[in-house]
């Protein structure tokens, strides 16, 4: 029995993960798998009570894959650090790729995971061709939307609860190198940010940008707009993109640590940092997986750990409602770090997944007991009078009768997983407090 | 080089399987589960250079199969200069003390068939002019402790005699190469708490590669065991009966 937690190491639950490299084995009888435990809340976590949940990371092989087509078959705990590893050299790469590479193609189905290129790319579950999965009576399944489609469209996003994944297999996207053309351009405030990032979409199909969140007022939303593209082959560097050594975080700080003040001052070196507009070739490890490049990174917001707080807020009102969040988030003395904000594109598959048209917002929290439950739920209450919904791969903290103002899809959703699990057999920390699961 | 590698399916042998096929060399997998091994086998053909990589069955408890196991490998791989032996079984003392039948399984697949298994290889890269055969012991045969006596007591006996080998063939071009690992976080480890200093299958493979091309008659992985067990070793029996260790 030991205390598992996800990566913002808030809650931390009793509980026994079962490691082998035979997912097919440790996943019969268990409550949930989780992948490498990148998700911030408590969606990789069992409920309280000492159950046993799978750990797929051990469970890492490629099966197969194909170089006419880039169809991948592989076991469900691959990571996509490894992967990249294998193919980028190859020209090829996962067609969607999330702010870390310390994820499993597993974790990365469950969450349905959204990346910079999510406003043409869609969600990786677009490219998903065939899941195996454990369904909770035990039978294994090879499930597709051609087979099984209520199953894999609720699998798609729905956080591991409908099923074991086993194994995944995913369409790659061919590239011409496995470099990045990158360039950065510097914003001063919030609605010119908005701006340029929804014009870089119309050309570029990387998009992403950072925001300093720590000062009200017209420099709010401060900062730059990175958009980049595979590199061509003249412009990439000849020798393949070497994954880096890694520096890491040694021990659990203070947390005392990320306050305002000290927020202050690294966005401001941030920002001058960023003052110019740049362009040129870029690592696609900084690029894609900024903090990958410092390894236990937690450990910087304390032993209280921390929430991410990510929403989307549909840009039909004008963008009014992310200037309200933004205000609420400063006045609790919110102050984030990393602010990253990323356009939408249409919704995708899957009947559970984030995304949908409009603005992600995603701000770091350190858990401060109730005030930072009180911004949460303000923050929450502009999200569902704006339309918007909250990323449950991040979140900690959401009220269940909140989530259920966000989520019109929610029933349809539950109703497919009942269908497949009527027992409950399935659940997770997260599913006990948004979804009403027994505990 | 041509390597027969006896449990990569799992673990530290699963790092080291895929290090070496991402270099280039040329693996053949013996094992008990032919399901698993032809999925192992497509793991490492894809990350490695592509060359085919084959797999026959051989399970540590039935020596009989021994010969006729390494028959295949020499034949897929037009002879093998090398042989890493990682496949065992391992238990927590309190188990094996409660549960003979274990006991001896353990007994015999860690230390008088892994022997056999060996003896089998020395003569095959004897007669071939050399090799290297390398084999994970552990430090638990390094001293006596409580929490891993009868398992180190197999991994004692087999630290000793692939010392012996070593003694006595290396001028003949035979490399007797000791992997001891400590604490790895593997799935033999899973649900024991790690004590500092533990290792990651990776890293381990790597430092087991370094030891295998420069001929290392020793490596300690993670390294610093080397310093651990260098202490434990002129701990007095006093002591060791105190401590937990």
């Amino acid at each position: 029995m030991s205390s598992l937690s996800g990566w913002g190491r808030y809650p931390r639950i009793r509980g026994v993960e079962r490691l082998s490299e035979d997912l097919e084995s440790i996943t019969a009888g268990a409550t949930l798998t989780r992948g490498l435990g990148r998700s911030y809340g408590d969606s990789s976590l069992p409920p309280e009570g000492g159950r046993a949940v799978a750990g797929s990371r051990l469970a890492d092989r490629l099966l197969a894959f194909d170089a006419e087509t880039g169809i991948l078959r592989a076991e469900a705990g691959l990571s996509l650090r490894a992967l990249n590893e294998v193919f980028l050299a190859r020209g090829f790469s996962a067609p969607v790729v999330p702010g870390t590479q310390f994820v499993t193609l597993g974790g990365m189905v469950a969450s349905d995971v959204h990346g910079k290129n999510h406003h043409v790319a869609g969600c990786i579950g677009e490219y998903v061709r065939s899941l195996r999965m454990r369904v909770p009576d035990g039978r294994i399944l090879d499930v597709t939307d051609e087979g099984e489609r209520d199953l894999f469209r609720a699998t798609l996003g729905g956080m591991g609860l409908t099923g074991h994944i086993l194994e995944v297999e995913l369409a790659l996207e061919r590239i011409p190198s496995p470099w990045i053309w990158q360039e950065t351009e510097p914003v001063p405030n919030l609605d010119v940010l908005v701006d340029v990032l929804r014009a870089a979409g119309r050309d570029w199909p990387f998009t992403a940008s950072w925001a300093d969140c720590a000062k009200s007022g017209p420099t709010l939303g401060r900062g730059f707009v990175t958009r980049g593209r595979w590199a061509t082959p003249d412009e990439a560097r000849r020798e393949a993109p070497r994954m880096r050594e890694r520096l890491a975080v040694p021990f659990t700080m203070p947390d005392a640590l990320i306050c305002r003040p000290t927020v202050r001052i690294f966005n401001s070196l941030w920002h001058r940092l960023h003052a110019r507009p740049t362009s040129g070739l870029a690592h696609p490890q900084p690029f894609f997986y900024p903090l990958d490049g410092i390894a236990e990174w937690n450990r910087l917001y304390g032993p209280s750990g921390f929430s991410q707080y990510q929403c989307v807020l549909p840009l039909e009102d004008d963008g009014r409602a992310y200037r309200r969040l933004f205000d609420v988030f400063v006045r609790h003395c919110g102050a984030s770090p990393v602010t990253v904000i990323k356009d939408c594109g249409a919704e995708g598959r899957g009947m559970l997944s984030f995304p949908k048209p409009g603005i992600s917002i995603a701000l770091d929290v350190p858990r401060r007991g109730a005030r930072t439950q009180a911004l949460v739920d303000r923050m929450n209450e502009i999200v569902i009078e704006a339309g918007g919904r909250v990323y449950l791969t991040k979140d900690a903290l959401t009220r269940r009768e909140h989530f259920l103002a966000m989520e019109p899809r929610f029933a349809a959703w539950n109703e497919i997983r009942r269908k497949w699990d009527p027992d409950g057999v399935l659940r997770s920390a997260q599913s006990v407090r948004l979804f009403g699961d027994a505990p | 080089m041509n390597a027969v590698l006896v449990g990569a399916t799992k673990g530290m042998g699963r790092a080291l399987a895929r290090r070496m096929a991402v270099r280039g060399d040329r693996v053949f997998l013996l094992g008990r589960d032919l399901l698993d091994l032809a999925r192992s086998a497509a793991d490492l053909e894809l990350r490695g250079t592509g060359a085919p990589v084959g797999f026959a069955h051989l399970d540590l408890e039935q020596p009989e199969g021994f010969a006729s196991a390494l028959d295949q490998a020499e034949v897929a791989l037009g002879g093998f200069d090398t042989v890493v032996v990682s496949a065992g079984v391992f238990a927590p003392q309190e188990v094996l003390e409660k549960d003979p039948a274990l006991l001896a399984t353990l007994l015999s697949v860690d230390f008088t068939n892994t022997v056999l298994l060996c003896e089998e290889t020395r003569r095959r890269l004897l007669a071939r002019g050399g090799g290297t055969l390398c084999v994970f012991s552990s430090v638990a045969g390094d001293r006596a402790r409580k929490p891993v006596i009868l398992y180190g007591a197999a991994k004692a006996g087999l630290s000793h005699y692939l010392e012996g080998i070593d003694h006595k063939y290396r001028n003949a071009g035979l490399r007797s190469i000791t992997i001891k690992p400590g604490f790895v976080r593997t799935s033999m480890t899973a649900g024991l708490s790690p004590p500092p200093f533990a290792g990651e299958p990776d890293a381990v493979a790597a430092s087991v590669l370094r030891g295998l091309d420069r001929g290392r008659p020793i490596v300690y992985v993670p390294g610093i065991w080397r310093l651990i067990l260098g202490v434990i070793r002129w701990l007095p029996r006093r002591v060791m009966r105190r401590i937990g260790f």
